[in-house]
């Protein structure tokens, strides 16, 4: 970002948000292009419990109890139903470099233990509120890592993300374009049939999830 | 080798410019083959992910390291993404070299890139025919806005064109459908903006490819926005639901997939094609095809090629290179500009459907007394939006409430890029690399492209008017964006072949022509003298309609 931005009301947006004008008109197509961490992709939802690379299904059971302490179960099924854990293992493995996949990795560890650490139990074992206690606390400290790193002149985008940011994108990525956040958390409709430019909403209405 | 059946005219390439020549040559009567390199793609029944859920990609339509590998171009911009993959050229097999970098998105197969074109539809002006000469850039174009006209109106009619009547000079009215409206938060901007800048920056509907009224054999729009993966309604214009159904209906058409045209073969003693010599890239055997006419509409830079490697007993640089023109004054349009804004007050509103478009703001720079240290100037296309669960992922939150919360639409957002014209010039040119071959053995194209000063100081300009429209209109935390803009990306490739009105500056006479060889025509971009700033394949259409037509009278009159 430039230094000068707190002047200058003018500010900077980054590739990814450029993207959506341009692919909303050429194809409308939410998240493509240059960062890997929105290449979106996702396991096709098959009833087995999918893993992918060297991930295991202790990894994948892991990886959706992280998913699901960002999107829990409320008033709609939540992040580990709609088999999120694999995704992020699929999406790790056939999409990330081997730069972020070490991070990402080092980063499922750096869970556990700080999870022992703090409540002197597994991240597996311990309870929701000792996991969303723990996360909070490392979604803090993402942002502020991004940030600095944004507020950077120099801020080489190449660099991988810290790895909280990475798993609370591929958690969001991977439940909103499942079925389930498609369809129960978003509002679905595969052939709408006609356009309404302008219709009132009432807060709490789900968003319109998209097609392609 | 062998013969084959003579036909009245062959077009080559089944894109959006093969499919008019194909329309209007086989319903005035001629015998047409029509020749495409790649495989046939069925109208719907090839559509193989039209109506896919978004969740049922193996990869939801992302991109993996297995996809970079082999679409190192197309991997460089939005297009590579699974969901419509066998839509785009196979790189591996068709390679091309990059003198500078330049991103060539290519289709090879039956329709082109109709299927997964932008579908936005836009006229020319005389502002835009008038400029090269008023300019003193590069040649005149031979044509004014009067003479392609009712062409425009012809294949408008015909392609399904929704958009409003909005009565402006630099963008002229056609023969539209009922425009697809601009939503609440494009209504509150253009609403205010009308009043500021003098009402010359406007904010209309999108002119888009895409029916609102059904078309034979047509179904109007559905609202899905998934035209890419081609339209299972038929409601967007592609050469498979608009112009090979038509040019089929009169019984005189054939196509042939899988037929890599690599030369049009030239008579010099009667100064005349005599047909093409076709590869069948399946089973590589060679076919002569005989035809009175000749269209060329196989891509802009896939025309000029073929030029290259025509006739060259008689012209060592090919048919059409007397000019020395031939391969010269490659353009694209530059953009991935912009600014962006939220909108306030409106948190009570949403829309319904998908709209597979979105708002145009139409050249304003260089017009009616208004002047820039450029020269020409760019339209602006974008849309508002509430911006969905994407805004969580940089924000603090998670848990019960966060997922709730983001399960809903979030603030308006309104943004654009704008593109830009790109000025002709000889440096940028096309030319043949004959040490790197294709799958099939043939030299591939070698690119030396780059946008210039001009494209430069616009450049600001493009960044900075539509920040200083959105602080004017009210709109909030407004921020400006340029990602960077490489020739190509925009996919709308133009000239190497231009027109003109001198045959020792220009490739192509007023009706594409080749100058050499008044039977062979080029319609496709490749002929444009210059770029504008709208986005080509309308004129294309139109350009192909006139041309076709004045092809079958001159036929008549035993000219050709």
């Amino acid at each position: 970002m430039n230094p000068s931005a707190k002047e200058d009301p003018v500010r900077k947006i980054d590739r990814r948000e450029a993207i959506r004008y341009v692919s909303a008109l050429l194809g409308g197509v939410a998240f493509t292009g240059g960062a890997r961490l929105f290449a979106a992709i996702e396991s096709d939802g098959a009833a087995t419990p999918r893993t992918a690379g060297d991930f295991t299904a202790e990894h994948v059971a892991f990886l959706d109890e992280i998913a699901e302490t960002i999107l829990p179960a409320t008033k709609t099924p939540g992040a580990k139903a709609a088999k999120v854990g694999a995704f992020m293992a699929l999406m790790v493995t056939d999409a990330y470099g081997p730069e972020e996949q070490t991070v990402f990795r080092d980063g499922m560890r750096r869970v556990d233990s700080a999870m022992r650490e703090q409540a002197h139990v597994s991240f597996m074992k311990a309870t929701p509120e000792q996991r969303l206690a723990l996360l909070v606390e490392l979604d803090g400290e993402a942002k502020r890592v991004m940030d600095a790193r944004a507020a950077k002149a120099d801020d080489d985008k190449t660099q991988p993300p810290h790895f909280f940011r990475m798993m609370k994108q591929l958690a969001l990525l991977g439940y909103f374009t499942s079925e389930i956040g498609c369809v129960q958390a978003q509002r679905y409709v595969e052939t709408p049939g006609r356009f309404d430019p302008c219709v009132p909403y009432s807060p709490g209405e789900p968003s319109w999830a998209r097609h392609a | 080798m062998v013969q084959a059946a003579k036909y009245d005219a062959i077009v080559v390439g089944s894109g959006i410019s093969g499919g008019w020549a194909a329309k209007e040559l086989t319903e005035k009567g001629l015998r047409v083959l029509l020749l495409e390199r790649g495989r046939n793609v069925e109208h719907i029944k090839d559509y193989v992910n039209a109506v896919k859920a978004p969740w049922e990609y193996p990869h939801r339509g992302g991109r993996t390291h297995a996809m970079e590998e082999a679409y190192p171009v197309l991997k460089r911009d939005y297009p590579l993404n699974e969901k419509n993959l066998a839509f785009w050229v196979n790189e591996k097999e068709c390679p091309y070299t990059e003198v500078k970098r330049f991103d060539w998105f290519r289709g090879y197969q039956v329709g082109g890139r109709s299927l997964t074109w932008g579908r936005q539809s836009y006229r020319w002006s005389d502002f835009d025919f008038e400029a090269n000469a008023k300019d003193g850039i590069a040649v005149d174009w031979p044509i004014r806005y009067q003479e392609l006209a009712p062409w425009y109106d012809h294949v408008e009619k015909h392609a399904g064109i929704s958009g409003s009547l909005e009565g402006m000079a630099q963008l002229p009215d056609g023969q539209f459908q009922p425009a697809m409206p601009l939503n609440c938060g494009e209504e509150l901007i253009a609403g205010r903006l009308k009043d500021k800048f003098g009402g010359m920056r406007r904010i209309i509907p999108g002119r888009t490819a895409n029916a609102t009224q059904a078309l034979e054999g047509r179904s109007a729009c559905q609202y899905r926005n998934a035209c890419w993966l081609g339209c299972p309604f038929g409601a967007y214009f592609s050469t498979q639901s608009s112009t090979l159904p038509a040019a089929a209906k009169t019984g005189r058409l054939t196509l042939k997939p899988w037929s890599i045209v690599t030369e049009v073969i030239y008579d010099k003693d009667r100064k005349r094609a005599t047909g093409v010599r076709v590869l069948d890239a399946v089973s590589d055997q060679w076919t002569d095809y005989q035809a009175k006419i000749v269209f060329l509409c196989a891509s802009t830079l896939n025309s000029t090629w073929l030029l290259m490697r025509s006739a060259t007993d008689v012209w060592p640089e090919g048919l059409g290179s007397s000019s020395g023109e031939l391969g010269h004054n490659l353009m694209d349009h530059h953009f991935r500009c912009g600014a962006e804004g939220t909108l306030e007050g409106l948190d009570d509103k949403y829309f319904y459907g998908r709209r597979p478009t979105g708002f145009y703001i139409p050249r304003y720079r260089n017009l009616f007394g208004d002047k820039r240290e450029y020269l020409r100037g760019f339209g602006y296309q974008g849309s508002a939006d509430r911006i969905g669960w994407a805004r969580a992922v940089k924000e603090l939150g998670l848990g019960a409430a966060f997922k709730d919360e983001m399960s809903t639409p979030g603030p308006w957002v309104f943004g654009a890029t704008a593109f830009g014209e790109m000025l002709p010039s000889h440096a940028n040119t096309v030319g043949l690399d004959t040490t790197k071959k294709d799958k099939w053995g043939l030299p591939v194209l070698k690119i030396d492209c780059a946008t210039g000063e001009n494209e430069r100081l616009m450049r600001k300009d493009m960044v900075l008017d539509l920040a200083e429209m959105l602080e004017e209109s009210g709109a909030k935390k407004v921020k400006t964006w340029d990602t960077g803009s490489y020739p190509g990306m925009a996919i709308h490739e133009m000239g190497t072949a231009r027109m003109g009105r001198d045959p020792k500056t220009s490739v192509l006479n007023a009706h594409n022509q080749v100058w050499d060889a008044p039977n062979v025509f080029v319609t496709d971009g490749s002929c444009m003298a210059s770029s504008a700033c709208q986005n080509p394949s309308l004129t294309y259409m139109a350009l192909t309609a006139r041309a076709a037509n004045f092809a079958v009278d001159e036929l008549k009159r035993r000219n050709l």
